[in-house]
């Protein structure tokens, strides 16, 4: 017999998706604090309001991230959830899983947590749903110890760095974006776990422009695939498409009768920078003005792939809106080899970090200060020079900030003179 | 050996970072390790991917609700012990995919699937796949909306786009259930946002005892929040009128609550995409500034996601995505077609308003 009546829920078990009701039901039957989630969230449901309370700073000691502090505000009626944190598990890059480790990490959940997970949060975490405060030392010894895994990030840190599957299944990958993100996550540990930044900062890998991992929305530094020689043509496959012997983009448009592929709609016209031709036998294309969209790619994954020269884009200050609006993130270096030890990717991290940190408001994101201070203040920080690619267009206003130095003469004049000259 | 309560810095370890993901991928992952050909979606959610040596992986992904619960999370993994030799993975998307080396064994790992209804298989190539989307009413502290359950009623009512691959292309919808985003939905084909509508209360009372006032005026990026006393205690005000209800003040200060069943309110942004094919990554625009927050099956908001949705899924070309299209015929047309009303408040009035403005006399008569 469930603890609270929850017409509002059981709405909710009905239809095709799967339902988070009808799997936290069945949880509650083993974990009893879920009847008291169940009770609060129906009463949300009614009152339309949240009924968690404001923040609550809690924690494993030494760290200031992994532990978002929960607590109900209806704890009387609630007991079950008057506290109620979140574990932040630092997720294996691409989250390819054994059930070996998946049972054990279940296992300490069912001892010591709520039974109810986010397999994953936004940021990529394993995210362990529902604790109380007296079980986080222990769930992190436990997860140190016996799991030999860790926490990941939370509050003013460098947040659990997350990338596509990257080469392990995908044959667009320019870089190991596993190998990248595991790698600078071990590397960065401290500023993972202790706060030290003005607010958050967030990497992400992407192996190609496609950015399953939405690199170019989110992340304050993102990383993303690219080459920089020759698409590979397997003409005889590019037939085949035109044939109509293979579907095109991989059968991914395959429920509905578009007709017959048509290279040149399809393909050749939609290209963004126009560099491509096909004269009925052949596919050609003028790669020096490829913009490496991927469409073509995407289109015709059999007969054309990315070129051998492949390495990443960095691109600096995305966000979402709070606090100064949105941002896309900005070109900064078109292609960079990204290859262990990933030693001049560091160095221009560590410049950002440097500069950021020293001029950074509280709470402003790295995009924001990019923005406040312009681009020429950070090139300057990272010692990054710049380039046409930085630009979608140039300056359409000429109040350049030209610097003394770079003035003939300098600023120091002879007024005396002037007047001579010019008198008043 | 068990942590010991009195002596907690003994034998601590810290700082491991995760593990290794190469301890985690099934041996055919493996050993093609970078050496992929190419891929092909058999049918929805069904994907093989063809290795240079010749072998091939067969991907089933299904959908999840990204709140899952240890026993659902074991269900899987019997499937995955069963079929995948143990292994098993989630995408960025939170579906879960089950990988085989054979085709043969493909048949059965299927039914195993079909067998449970918690597992719809699915989310491939142009249709709409998993809702990312944030906590709500489960488990967060801000939100205007429940994320959960709007996500639940939306896709019971788009299922047959999650099951099929009918759309130009394809759809990607997040929710985030206030301004904070967490999920990337400022750049979704279509994004549901959960928005307040009433300045924050000021609790007069416990402002200095719980929050640092100076911290709660800095965080207001519109100057809307000044320092004032109130009953001789040192306090704040707040102008209504320059509040935008981002709730950073609340961040900052409990003391400063926004919610308010009677206010808070969906927004409907429409015409992001993350992705550089074709045209730039984009973000998603406000083409319905206010809908109903009304629980348990937000009737209003389902209907207007649909409608978005087929308006498209029959008007655009193949290949291009919600923005695109929109782009393409003029947002002019895009609300005429889609039969949304246009008023003030989708016209930007923020920081980076004057990009979006129109300036030029090329324009569509409605």
């Amino acid at each position: 017999m469930a603890k609270f009546k929850t017409p509002f829920l059981d709405e909710l078990e009905k239809g095709p998706w799967p339902s988070f009701v009808t799997d936290i039901k069945r949880q509650a039957k083993t974990k009893p604090e879920l009847e008291d989630l169940l009770g609060q969230v129906e009463l949300s449901y009614k009152d339309k309001e949240t009924h968690w309370k404001h923040g609550g700073i809690v924690g494993v000691f030494g760290y200031g991230g992994g532990v978002i502090g929960r607590y109900s505000d209806m704890p009387k009626e609630f007991p079950g959830v008057a506290h109620f944190h979140t574990v932040r598990v630092n997720q294996p890059s691409g989250l390819y899983y054994s059930t070996k480790y998946l049972g054990q990490l279940m296992e300490i959940w069912e001892r010591r947590g709520s039974g109810l997970t986010n397999m994953h949060g936004s940021t990529g975490d394993m995210v362990l749903l529902g604790t109380t405060t007296d079980q986080l030392e222990e769930i992190f010894w436990e997860l140190t110890h016996d799991l030999n895994t860790d926490l990941g990030g939370s509050g003013s840190n460098l947040r659990t760095p997350s990338c596509c599957l990257g080469m392990s299944r995908c044959e667009w990958a320019c870089f190991d974006t596993q190998a990248a993100c595991h790698h600078m996550t071990n590397h960065y540990q401290d500023e993972l776990h202790r706060p030290a930044f003005p607010y958050k900062f967030k990497f992400k890998f992407s192996g190609c422009p496609n950015d399953c991992v939405a690199a170019i929305a989110r992340s304050d530094m993102a990383f993303i695939g690219t080459w920089r020689d020759d698409i590979r043509i397997d003409q005889v496959a590019v037939g085949a498409y035109v044939n109509g012997e293979l579907k095109p983009n991989a059968g991914a448009h395959s429920g509905r009768d578009w007709g017959k592929f048509d290279i040149v709609k399809e393909v050749i016209n939609l290209c963004p920078s126009k560099c491509m031709s096909w004269d009925g036998k052949a596919l050609k294309i003028n790669n020096k003005e490829c913009v490496r969209c991927m469409h073509c790619i995407n289109v015709m994954p059999r007969a054309l792939r990315p070129g051998l020269d492949k390495g990443c884009s960095i691109l600096c200050g995305a966000k979402a809106p709070i606090l100064e609006g949105q941002r896309l993130a900005t070109l900064i270096v078109p292609f960079i080899k990204m290859e262990p030890p990933y030693e001049e990717v560091k160095g221009l991290i560590e410049k950002v970090w440097d500069w950021w940190m020293e001029h950074g408001k509280n709470r402003e994101r790295l995009g924001e200060l990019i923005g406040r201070v312009g681009m020429r203040e950070f090139l300057k920080a990272i010692e990054v020079k710049a380039i046409p690619q930085m630009v979608k267009e140039p300056r359409s206003n000429p109040y350049i900030f030209w610097e003394e130095s770079a003035v003939p003469g300098g600023w120091t004049r002879d007024l005396a003179a002037f007047r001579k000259k010019h008198p008043l | 050996m068990a942590y010991d309560p009195k002596n907690p810095m003994k034998d601590r370890i810290t700082d491991i970072g995760p593990r290794n993901y190469e301890e985690f991928m099934p041996p055919v992952i493996k050993k093609n390790f970078g050496k992929w050909l190419y891929h092909e979606i058999l049918e929805p959610g069904i994907l093989m991917h063809k290795a240079e040596s010749g072998d091939e992986v067969y991907t089933v992904r299904v959908a999840a609700a990204r709140l899952m619960s240890i026993e659902l999370i074991r269900d899987a993994m019997k499937i995955a012990d069963k079929h995948c030799e143990g292994c098993l993975r989630w995408t960025t998307r939170n579906n879960i995919e089950f990988m085989v080396d054979n085709k043969s064994k493909l048949e059965p790992l299927k039914a195993d699937l079909k067998a449970n209804p918690m597992f719809p298989i699915g989310g491939t190539g142009a249709g709409v796949t998993n809702i990312v989307h944030t906590q709500g009413w489960i488990h967060c502290h801000t939100p205007a909306i429940d994320a959960s359950g709007i996500v639940k009623s939306v896709m019971d009512d788009l299922f047959k786009h999650f099951q099929s691959m009918d759309l130009p292309a394809q759809v990607r919808i997040a929710l985030a259930c206030c301004l904070n985003m967490c999920g990337a939905v400022h750049c979704s084909d279509i994004a549901i946002l959960g928005f307040h509508r009433k300045p924050p209360f000021v609790q007069h009372e416990v402002i200095s005892q719980i929050c640092e006032i100076p911290l709660a005026i800095a965080a207001c990026p519109t100057g809307a929040i000044k320092p004032a006393t109130v009953d001789g205690k040192k306090s704040v005000s707040v102008n209504g009128e320059r509040c935008m209800f981002c709730g950073n003040c609340y961040t900052m200060c409990p003391a400063m609550p926004l919610m308010d069943a009677e206010a808070d309110c969906v927004v409907i942004m429409v015409g992001g995409k993350i992705s550089n094919r074709i045209s730039a990554p984009k973000f998603s625009k406000v083409v319905i500034p206010a809908l109903p927050s009304n629980p348990p099956r937000w009737p209003e908001v389902v209907a207007a996601v649909r409608n978005i949705l087929e308006t498209y899924a029959k008007n655009a070309n193949k290949y291009e995505r919600i923005g695109e299209w929109a782009e393409r015929i003029g947002w002019e047309r895009f609300f005429e077609k889609c039969n949304l009303p246009f008023d003030v408040k989708t016209i930007d009035d923020y920081t980076l308003a004057y990009d979006t403005l129109r300036t030029t006399t090329q324009f569509k008569f409605s």
